[in-house]
């Protein structure tokens, strides 16, 4: 399936088990909650995603097939199934942010950040990628940086000013 | 004089949406004490009158749907609000949520009680989980207060909200799609019948409205469907949040009454396009809405007038697009987004999106074959009349509304010299 690209052995610690066990537990480890189960425990993996050893571990405690947690998985645009960073920033591709000049944007990430679409930095901090429309069109041209929204991205110095708050 | 209105958005930021108190302080919750006094026909009644179009996209009768939902038997129903706003250039339903969540609540407690439904689901979508710990304020603020969990104001009326999220997936902003997607499964449609209204989520009947529509029912039942209908035309009667954003000065969320000119929008409202460049195209309704050029912007926003013109009002997306844009580069890029955004099930969308992508990549390079319009056109039509659901059905709007106002920028001048 998965498991040539996801090198995630030792990820899954003792620690990382038991607060997994009470996210499932916050959702009464209810079968219908698997989308936001898993999008619960992506945010507290190290690098945000799910690794092969998460996704087998949340199909025993859920008694949910391992195919079914990977339909979902590999479904969802906000779920990965390899190694992001430690912040994850997602340019919005969509057409508003196309004519109000995102190009300035991702020129900027690439040069402040030296890495492209579904990169790292080599410090395993930041990790671009590009999304559709988040609904941010109002502060357009706009980014997302682990869910918090950044937007009137139309200079160098502004990407800067956002990615200077994750360290 | 300002041409935008306050009615459903009448209570942006006249109080602290992160509490019920202060919503309590404006008259909160009137609007479910004044539904709670009155009967299901009579609240159906009063959304017919009303005549509000879905609003989050399918412009469905309201009325009829709820009276449709209500005469389903069953005592275990479902109402789902659907906050899977992902239509590019629509942030309305942002705007309600975040200004207004004990408002989008009494929506749904309204159509629950009007439908006779034990049970709601808001399915917020990913990119709005910034919003989910106010929503869920206010559910577990409003259920404290008893306008919400069992025996609402001791009427006998029960009825629980349960927030879901999403994870990113356009796709689930189709009806059986999004039950999909609550029901913990990948987003793709189902077959219908059965419709959702008769077997939705959890096999139950299921009504699915937009956050706007919950909304704008708080709304008339609060202060009376005579005078929500004093705005609007005999046509299109009433208010809409429009999204309002690319190349204008004033991007955002607008109420307006519908009846104002695309120009008015444009210019009055959004205050033009900036930096002395000329209006080039705007599209209407998001991705799988339509695109218009500068000679029909004295159209009237609405329903029938929009129609006329192969418009639509759609999610209330309303982008402007100047002169620094090629036509056939935003073409590629909303093709973009559908290639990325469909799930795969039926071939007509899956195969469809990614030829006619190919054919727009040789036309964005400048070389494309005799017969590629052509071709994009028939692939375009065989999707819309044959695709499963509504994405695969309504993608290719905006590449054949281009083709039709800008057949130039597609390499047909003969055509142009024929049409004058």
């Amino acid at each position: 399936m998965n498991s040539t690209k996801t090198n995630g052995f030792g990820v899954l610690t003792s620690d990382l088990a038991l607060k997994i066990d009470e996210i499932i537990q916050t959702y009464e480890s209810n079968s219908t909650r698997l989308v936001g189960i898993l999008l619960d425990i992506q945010d507290i993996v190290p690098k945000q995603y799910i690794p092969r050893e998460v996704a087998t571990y949340v199909s025993e405690r859920m008694n949910i097939p391992l195919s079914k947690v990977y339909d979902v998985i590999s479904f969802y645009a906000a779920l990965s199934d390899v190694p992001r960073a430690d912040y994850v920033i997602q340019l919005c591709d969509s057409v508003v942010c196309k004519v109000t000049g995102n190009t300035i944007l991702r020129d900027a990430i690439t040069e402040l950040l030296g890495i492209k679409e579904q990169e790292a930095t080599a410090d395993g901090k930041y990790w671009l990628e590009y999304t559709p429309c988040f609904g941010a069109c109002d502060i357009s041209p706009a980014m997302r940086i682990n869910g918090k929204v950044f937007g009137h991205l139309t200079t160098q110095a502004s990407v800067k000013a956002a990615l200077d708050q994750y360290k | 004089m300002s041409k935008t209105v306050s009615i459903i958005t009448e209570n942006f930021g006249k109080y602290d949406p992160s509490s019920i108190d202060s919503y309590l302080t404006i008259g909160g919750f009137s609007a479910v004490k004044k539904a709670l006094a009155m009967s299901s026909a009579e609240i159906i009644e009063m959304t017919k009158k009303a005549a509000v179009k879905g609003r989050g996209g399918a412009a469905y009768d309201t009325g009829r749907k709820w009276a449709q939902a209500a005469s389903v038997p069953g005592d275990d129903k479902v109402v789902i609000c659907n906050a899977d706003e992902g239509e590019p250039c629509t942030f309305k339903d942002r705007s309600i949520i975040s200004k207004d969540p004990f408002r989008l609540l009494e929506g749904m407690i309204i159509a629950g009680y009007t439908v006779g439904a034990k049970n709601g689901y808001i399915y917020l979508r990913e990119e709005y989980r910034h919003l989910k710990p106010l929503l869920l304020n206010a559910i577990q603020e409003s259920t404290e207060k008893g306008y919400l969990g069992d025996n609402i104001l001791s009427s006998g009326f029960s009825f629980h909200i349960h927030l879901y999220s999403g994870a990113g997936a356009y796709v689930c902003g189709e009806g059986s799609t999004l039950i999909e997607s609550i029901e913990g499964k990948s987003g793709r449609p189902r077959i219908k019948p059965p419709f959702i209204k008769e077997c939705g989520l959890f096999q139950l009947p299921t009504l699915v409205n937009n956050v706007e529509t919950l909304a704008i029912a708080a709304t008339f039942i609060q202060h009376g469907v005579e005078d929500y209908l004093r705005y609007g035309t005999p046509d299109s009667p009433g208010t809409k949040i429009i999204s309002l954003a690319g190349n204008v000065k004033n991007p955002g969320a607008y109420e307006i009454p519908f009846g104002l000119t695309l120009r008015e929008i444009i210019y009055d409202i959004g205050g033009g396009i900036p930096d002395g460049h000329e209006l080039k195209l705007f599209q209407l309704g998001g991705a799988s809405g339509k695109v218009g050029d500068a000679s029909i912007i004295d159209t009237p926003y609405t329903y029938e007038a929009l129609s006329k013109q192969g418009l639509v009002v759609g999610s209330g997306g309303f982008l402007v697009v100047d002169d620094r844009t090629r036509v056939i580069d935003f073409v590629k890029s909303v093709q973009d987004f559908f290639i990325h955004e469909s799930c795969g099930k039926c071939t007509p969308c899956r195969e469809g999106n990614r030829q006619i992508a190919k054919i727009i990549d040789r036309f964005v390079e400048g070389n494309p074959r005799p017969d590629d319009l052509q071709t994009a056109e028939r692939f375009a039509n065989i999707m819309k009349n044959c695709a499963f659901c509504g994405l695969g059905e309504t993608a290719q709007s905006t590449l054949l509304s281009a083709i039709k106002h800008f057949p130039e920028e597609f390499g047909l001048e003969v055509a142009v010299n024929e049409k004058h």
